[in-house]
């Protein structure tokens, strides 16, 4: 189901339509060479960037995890989550308890896979319990879940109460700081070994978010977002399709709480707000709803610019707190204006754009469709406007595609 | 009295009307016919403004009325009954008919009373929720409700849908009696060509959007080709 | 026995308050099915407003009607202007828009008003009122906010049933697209039903401010918790708003007093999913059967 049919033609083909037909038709060659490359960028930058640098990667780094699974479930299944803060919570304070002690010799993978189990059986059960919700009713009963743990946090004594949960992360590994020494010429500070992980674990994700998105999975999660009655009748169980999307959310959103504890490195219910979770989702929609891309790109901006902002702030002779607040203030006024003027985000805004250039050259090759019938993997009229059918270019790749949720919106 | 002239419409690259033109005359069923996705429905929004044309134009009594805003033709003097009924579910009957009448101004017992007189069954349904009307019965809650702007043009998409064919002739006959008494308008598009061309004194074909015939309904009705090529039957 | 009147009481107040806010949101809903999250930042600045006309010397119930006449145009203006273009548009756009006003007016009135904290004074009095010799939890004040709310409630059921003006924003909430060839000016219908969901709002953030301290994080916690109340009361219906508030008040009321602060949040939450299992529309909301 590519959006363009590169059949070889009777000369044969080039090379280059060789390769692009691969690239093409099989996603995990195309995740896994993105993936090499993005591995050895991480490597690059890590080394050059300071120790404060590197844990603001290392932010970006678990907000994005989070964000990228959010994306799945609210752009590729249509839920919309307030509260994956508090799947967050869960990961981060397992990996906490797992190394509340200096002694702890449990290896960070083994860690860091439970972190991500306890996350998901948690995600089954609010799968399950949101799976009949439909939207504000999905959104109140997830909002008030991220209200909710943490106060489970606040409450317990043994999850540290207020003041939450101290972590003692192990020692970097020898052969770590070896390779290290071998690549840069310097011994690893332990804000980039994190920063590492971070980065690696999230390449990992991702590898498995895209995977899902444009295998059978994830179109049955696209069916079951576009129309359910159709889905159903396809033979699709909606509560498994909601669930599984959820469970993905959750492992990943419990994968970025590790990350977050081993970063942070106390775990407390203030970490765990509403803000969050709500910024989660305003990276996920500003992103491009289904866009792994778009993820990782607000997570950076969601990182660094409030730094960028309180800069000019203090050029501006603010105060920290006045300065904060304007971050804050500012970072709304883009949500609203990115909604009411690109309501498809960043990443919609670029694939339309590719869109209206992939179908002029189209139009340019072949001649003109008659009627109303549009040429392969052109949108009727790319707009703008997430409220019109999806064109079936945009459906056809759902690893991704910020396609919109079509929601019925219909009274009566 | 209704005119329109020349109108195309749209939905994106998709033309729907193409340069429709015909005539409604005053006092009289003129029948909109043709298979599904021939235009009737589009042509009919966009007559009462719900839908905005490419071009053309459309004229009510010499005014033209092209780009007037839906909301403001009831006012105008024309109602139109949408395609699938358009009650107004959470609202009881006779609250339904209110909302008609509330068009034209405050809205009295005289009015509700006439509506009820010619729809019976409503009379006895006037406190009841509309949603648990059957079909019949909303189809006649809709026109009922369009009449009670006392409208000078009523444009009706289908009300035959999903109604038994007796339910369908009570409602017909009973627009025929409208028209006749009180020199109604009536513009209506149909799918049911048999009973529509029964009732009609005129009758317009469209096809793929285009008009394909414009005769008297007798004429149509005995046009066999035409019938069996555009109508069904 | 004192104690459970006590708590009786504050959980009726607390009801009342929550339906209030629960009333405003009810009527966005209806009106143009979004859920208005930014409603309680928006109540907080009319507050505000209020505040400081009460700090500049102003009559108290002068600066209480101009806080609620400032939510009226506050909500009419953004209606037309901000949400008017995501209305019909998937549900998230509308969901992403209002978190952004959310964090806007709140972080606006943060920097405008500053996060010290600052008293309201009370509508009325704040001693308890005296029943032979004890002194029983509750409040001339307290009786103006169960009273306001009620009232409340009283006129809008009034207006969406008895007037003509109701029965049009009533077409307009369930069909847009009839009530507009009806002659209803569904646009203005819409702007109503925000102007009149921002007053009601407006009304609950004055009603948790008097008596006691404000901030621009005052309303946070009735956020999560006016929702709840509406959620539970199925979004539909005026007074589902107030039963699901009534509900989640005295809850949350018992469950503070005589467990533990820290578990309200839990209880909220199993409340609202008790009520959505056994009824995802709500309490008061038909089952609808899926169109297909």
């Amino acid at each position: 189901m590519s959006e363009t049919t590169t059949a070889p033609s009777a000369g044969g083909a080039t090379r280059g339509q060789q390769l692009s037909s691969l690239w093409q038709g099989y996603p995990l060659i195309r995740h896994l060479v993105t993936a090499a490359i993005g591995l050895a960028v991480v490597i690059v930058v890590l080394t050059a960037v300071d120790d404060f640098q590197a844990t603001k990667l290392t932010e970006m780094a678990y907000i994005a995890i989070a964000a990228g699974g959010l994306t799945l479930l609210t752009g590729l299944n249509g839920q919309i989550s307030l509260g994956h803060g508090a799947l967050m919570a869960f990961g981060a304070y397992t990996t906490a308890l797992l190394y509340d002690d200096r002694e702890v010799g449990t290896p960070l993978v083994v860690v860091v896979l439970v972190s991500v189990l306890v996350t998901v059986l948690v995600g089954i059960l609010i799968g399950i319990a949101a799976a009949r919700l439909h939207g504000p009713y999905l959104a109140g009963a997830t909002l008030t879940l991220a209200i909710a743990v943490p106060e489970i946090g606040k409450y317990f004594d043994q999850l540290g109460g207020d003041q939450g949960l101290r972590l003692f992360v192990p020692e970097i590994p020898q052969w770590a700081t070896d390779i290290a020494y071998y690549l840069t010429g310097s011994d690893p500070s332990r804000s980039k070994y994190v920063a590492f992980l971070a980065w690696v674990t999230l390449i990992v994700v991702f590898i498995l978010l895209a995977n899902l998105a444009s295998s059978r999975i994830g179109r049955r999660w696209a069916a079951v977002r576009d129309d359910e009655v159709a889905a159903e009748l396809a033979g699709i169980d909606l509560t498994r399709a909601r669930v599984s999307a959820f469970v993905v959310s959750a492992a990943a959103a419990g994968a970025a709480g590790a990350m977050f504890a081993l970063a942070q490195r106390t775990v407390g219910p203030l970490g765990f707000s509403l803000n969050l979770s709500l910024t989660l989702l305003a990276i996920v929609v500003l992103g491009g709803l289904g866009s792994l891309t778009g993820a990782i790109l607000l997570s950076g901006v969601l990182v660094f610019l409030p730094q960028i902002v309180m800069d000019l702030g203090s050029g501006a002779d603010l105060d920290a707190t006045r300065a904060s607040q304007m971050a804050t203030l500012t970072f709304g006024l883009v949500m609203v204006l990115v909604i009411l003027l690109a309501p498809r985000g960043l990443m919609g805004g670029v694939r339309a754009l590719g869109l209206r250039l992939r179908s002029a050259r189209a139009g340019r090759r072949t001649p003109p469709a008659s009627g109303g019938s549009s040429s392969s993997g052109a949108a009727p009229s790319p707009t703008t406007d997430p409220a019109s059918p999806s064109s079936t270019a945009e459906t056809a790749e759902p690893d991704d595609g910020s396609t919109p949720i079509t929601t019925k919106k219909g009274t009566s | 009295m209704l005119t329109i002239t020349e109108l195309t419409a749209g939905y994106g690259p998709i033309t729907a009307l193409r340069g429709v033109t015909l005539t409604a005359e005053q006092g009289r069923i003129t029948a909109v016919l043709g298979a599904n996705g021939a235009g009737k429905t589009t042509l009919l929004r966009t007559i009462s403004g719900l839908h905005r044309s490419t071009s053309g134009s459309v004229t009510l009594d010499g005014s033209t009325v092209t780009r007037v805003p839906a909301e403001k033709m009831p006012a105008l003097g024309m109602s139109h009954v949408p395609e699938g009924r358009g009650v107004i579910t959470e609202l009881t009957v006779e609250e339904n008919l209110r909302l008609g009448g509330l068009a034209r101004g405050r809205v009295k017992a005289d009015d509700l009373n006439r509506i009820y007189s010619l729809f019976p069954p409503l009379d006895e349904r006037r406190h009841v929720a509309a949603a648990t009307l059957s079909g019949g019965e909303r189809q006649m809650l809709v026109i009922g409700r369009a009449l009670m702007a006392r409208p000078t043009l009523l444009l009706l998409d289908e009300p035959s849908l999903g109604l038994a064919p007796r339910i369908v002739t009570q409602i017909f006959e009973l627009l025929k009696g409208l028209v006749d008494n009180e020199g109604l308008t009536v513009l209506l598009v149909e799918q049911n060509a048999r009973s529509a061309l029964s009732v009609a004194d005129h009758g317009i074909v469209l096809n793929l959007g285009q008009v394909v015939a414009d005769d008297s309904a007798a004429t149509l009705a005995a046009d066999d080709q035409l019938r069996h090529a555009y109508l069904g039957f | 026995m004192l104690q459970f009147t006590n708590t009786a009481l504050a959980g009726l107040v607390l009801g009342m308050i929550f339906a209030a806010f629960a009333l405003a949101l009810v009527l966005i809903w209806r009106s143009t099915r979004i859920l208005n999250f930014a409603q309680a930042p928006m109540a907080v600045l009319t507050t505000y407003i209020a505040l400081v006309m009460i700090e500049d010397g102003r009559p108290y119930w002068l600066a209480f009607v101009v806080a609620l006449l400032a939510g009226l145009v506050l909500g009419a203006v953004l209606e037309r202007v901000v949400i008017r273009p995501v209305e019909g548009k998937p549900d998230i756009n509308a969901v992403i828009l209002t978190l952004g006003l959310f964090i806007v007016f709140k972080s606006g009135a943060e920097v405008i008003f500053g996060t010290k904290l600052r008293t309201y004074p009370p509508t009325f009095g704040i001693r308890g009122i005296e029943i032979g010799d004890t002194t029983i939890g509750i409040t001339t004040s307290d009786f103006f906010t169960i009273g306001a709310v009620i009232a409340t409630l009283v006129l809008l059921v009034a207006l969406f049933r008895f007037t003509d003006l109701g029965l049009k924003m009533r077409a307009a909430a369930n069909n847009q697209e009839v009530a507009g060839l009806l002659g209803v000016k569904v646009g203005a219908m819409l702007t109503l039903g925000w102007a009149l969901a921002a007053v009601v709002g407006s009304l609950s953030g004055l009603l948790i401010a008097a008596g006691g301290l404000v901030q621009p994080s005052y309303m946070d916690s009735i956020v999560v918790f006016g929702f709840i109340a509406a959620v539970i009361g199925g979004l539909e219906s005026p007074a589902g708003a107030v039963v699901g508030g009534l509900l989640l008040g005295f809850s949350l009321s018992f469950v503070s007093g005589y467990l533990s602060a820290q578990l309200v949040a839990l209880v909220a939450l199993g409340i609202l999913m008790t009520v959505l299992t056994l009824r995802p529309g709500g309490l008061f909301t038909a089952t609808q059967g899926r169109r297909v």
